[in-house]
């Protein structure tokens, strides 16, 4: 289990390599000129190609590519922005903690709130629980969040004055942000649980279960739900890579200064640093999700986890057989 | 056990009339049917897929889907009280305890994220009052008496073969010492060897603990081995009913004469098999006469029309064929 841990963490580098030289090259290849762009278009031709020369910026590719990714990862030095001049380490460190904490919250209110109303839903399949959570979930999806956001704003910030509509502070002005974020993941939260609910209730083993005398409650909570949770632990994996880049909207929306409007400042004014580390930076959180996803499946079903313990072993087995 | 409670039947089913509905078709899954199981008696109940077997089986447990099953009369009485007028909360306590089932495939049948030796426990945990450390010395006693060493008590489904996963079910079935046994088709998913390992541990637990046992197949040769009484079920209905011996020796029922013409005999040099013709009906439709007549070859116009009567001899053979008489002339018994 360690072993496969330990691989799978090893895995990363690549990926993240990978993903750095994709978005390096991505951005390079962006119209405008990064000279211009700080330097203002009333710069004098001979001023602009003299910070050219400065940023490297007439180098060839590879060059370019190669002193990046050195700087990255080799140096840890992350550059500062172009346009204000702030070192990207220091924008990152304060702000991608307020975007893991809203996503965060908006994962444990989707999962808190949506599994149980799928269970719910499959339980009484056909009754009018199962209508009113299924009408919930599809409301939950096909409302679009920035709507929700300004709706919820409109009501609890303006109107009723409970919560802040914008900016940070405590706790309470993460509300309203996850509530407008999570209500999407909720829905679709709510509809896999349903339909994987559905299939395990139909299992045998349930069966089993019920003519052991096991009380109806424990058969759901205890037999079904377990072995449901594998599909719903998925999809709530990828779930968190679409809250972190979902995020850029409700930020922006809620004046949170988080990675999502730092991204989205940087993309507008043509911040090429900023993006491409801030980028790098969500592609290293979504991995290290994906491999907490998988440790997870591991925790809930000794099938996955067996395979993971045995593929070492029987790899071992087939280069024996070669040789 | 003293002959006079062996005489009494432990647990009866009286007319049960099970459907499946789904929308507006209504299945007639089980049509009326009467058994009787006794203490220390195996009774076979035998019969083609979708005959309603398992069906009988759940409906005594009270384990039919609540969604689409529906127990339209009958009675089921273990020692006089009727199952199916119980209350849930006490129902609960008679499964797994006073009768429990061992199902037919043990691929499917137990939990894969439980520990075996857990599932076992579970059940002796829900139906006395011991320790959580009794219960598990209970299940590793369990997994030994079904031939399984306890040190797997900590192992998952996945890493047992099909015919210990049956072997676990069946101890899952057994631990709390059960008075009835329902077995649905107990060996049907494993090969012959493993097969008849099956069947002998079921054998001598069922000596040892004096239960009742239903045993569900459509293996005519493990209702010999097995069943002190048989009943033949067609189309949700008890077509023929007696002793193994009655039953094997004298069939009287044009389908239980077409279940044994279907064995291939292996002394003749017959190049065909003799199957009987046709299929089973739509369970969906109501059928007036009897439910075999379509595919009988002794059939008469007065096979197609109103109720059936069952015609039981002194010694107890039941069988439900109005031409009874002609049919064992023409077979020459």
């Amino acid at each position: 289990m360690l072993r496969y841990f330990l691989k799978r963490l090893l895995w990363m580098i690549p990926i993240i390599l990978a993903v750095a030289v994709v978005v390096f090259t991505l951005m390079m290849y962006c119209p405008g000129d990064p000279a211009e762009i700080i330097l203002g278009s009333e710069a004098t031709e001979e001023a602009l190609e003299n910070k050219r020369e400065e940023l490297g910026l007439n180098d060839p590719y590879f060059v370019r590519l190669g002193r990046f990714l050195s700087d990255t990862f080799i140096h840890f030095e992350l550059g500062t922005s172009w346009v204000t001049g702030i070192p990207i380490a220091d924008s990152i460190v304060e702000r991608l903690p307020r975007t893991m904490l809203l996503s965060g919250i908006t994962l444990i209110l989707s999962f808190a709130i949506g599994v149980p109303l799928g269970v719910i839903a499959a339980v009484h399949q056909n009754q009018w629980q199962d209508y009113l959570c299924m009408v919930l979930a599809l409301v939950g999806v096909s409302m679009p969040n920035f709507w929700l956001a300004l709706l919820l704003v409109i009501l609890f910030a303006v109107k009723l004055k409970w919560l802040p509509a914008l900016g940070i502070g405590g706790i309470q002005y993460y509300i309203l942000p996850a509530i407008s974020a999570s209500a999407t993941h909720i829905a679709s939260a709510a509809r896999q649980s349903r339909s994987s609910m559905l299939d395990v209730i139909r299992s045998d083993y349930i069966t089993t279960a019920r003519a052991k005398g096991v009380p109806e409650n424990k058969v759901i909570l205890k037999h079904a739900l377990k072995n449901a949770l594998i599909p719903i632990i998925t999809m709530m994996g990828t779930q968190f890579g679409k809250m972190l880049g979902g995020a850029m909207i409700i930020e922006t929306i809620f004046s949170i200064p988080g990675m999502g409007t730092l991204i989205i400042t940087a993309v507008n004014n043509r911040d090429y640093p900023v993006v491409q580390t801030g980028t790098i930076f969500l592609a290293i959180v979504f991995s290290f999700s994906m491999l907490l996803v998988d440790m997870l499946y591991a925790a809930v079903d000794p099938r996955i986890k067996a395979q993971y313990q045995n593929k070492g072993r029987k790899k071992a087995v087939v280069k024996k057989g070669a040789n | 056990m003293e002959n006079t409670t062996e005489n009494k039947e432990f647990l009866s089913v009286k007319n049960l009339k099970v459907e499946y509905f789904s929308g507006k078709t209504v299945v007639h899954a089980v049509n009326g049917v009467d058994l009787k199981m006794y203490k220390g008696k195996t009774l076979g109940l035998v019969g083609e897929t979708g005959a309603g077997k398992t069906t009988i089986a759940k409906s005594i447990l009270r384990i039919l889907p609540d969604v689409g099953a529906r127990v339209v009369e009958g009675e089921v009485e273990l020692e006089g009280k009727n199952l199916l007028a119980l209350k849930e909360h006490d129902m609960r306590k008679i499964r797994g305890n006073e009768i429990s089932m061992i199902f037919q495939d043990p691929m499917t049948a137990l939990n894969p994220v439980q520990r075996v030796g857990e599932q076992i426990a579970e059940a002796v945990k829900l139906h006395s009052d011991l320790s959580k450390e009794q219960c598990e010395e209970r299940a590793k006693e369990m997994l030994k008496m079904v031939g399984i060493t306890e040190d797997r008590y900590y192992e998952y489904p996945h890493q047992f073969s099909g015919g210990m996963k049956q072997r676990i079910v069946i101890a899952i079935a057994l631990a709390c010492n059960p008075q009835v046994l329902l077995a649905d088709e107990p060996t049907t998913a494993l090969d012959v060897t493993i097969q008849a390992q099956v069947l002998e541990l079921v054998a001598e637990l069922q000596k040892k603990f004096n239960t009742a046992m239903l045993l569900i197949t459509h293996d005519l040769g493990v209702v010999a081995t097995v069943c002190d009484e048989v009943a033949i079920i067609y189309a949700g209905k008890i077509v023929e009913y007696g002793t193994k011996e009655q039953i094997f020796h004298h069939p009287s029922h044009p389908y239980t004469l077409g279940l044994f013409g279907a064995i291939p005999d292996m002394a003749d040099d017959d190049i065909w098999l003799h199957p009987i013709e046709g299929l089973p009906p739509d369970p969906t439709k109501v059928i007036e006469g009897c439910a075999f007549a379509p595919r009988c070859k002794y059939a008469t116009d007065a096979c197609r029309k109103g109720e059936i009567p069952a015609v039981t001899t002194e010694d107890g053979h039941l069988s439900s064929c109005i031409n009874m008489k002609t049919v064992l002339r023409k077979e020459g018994k």
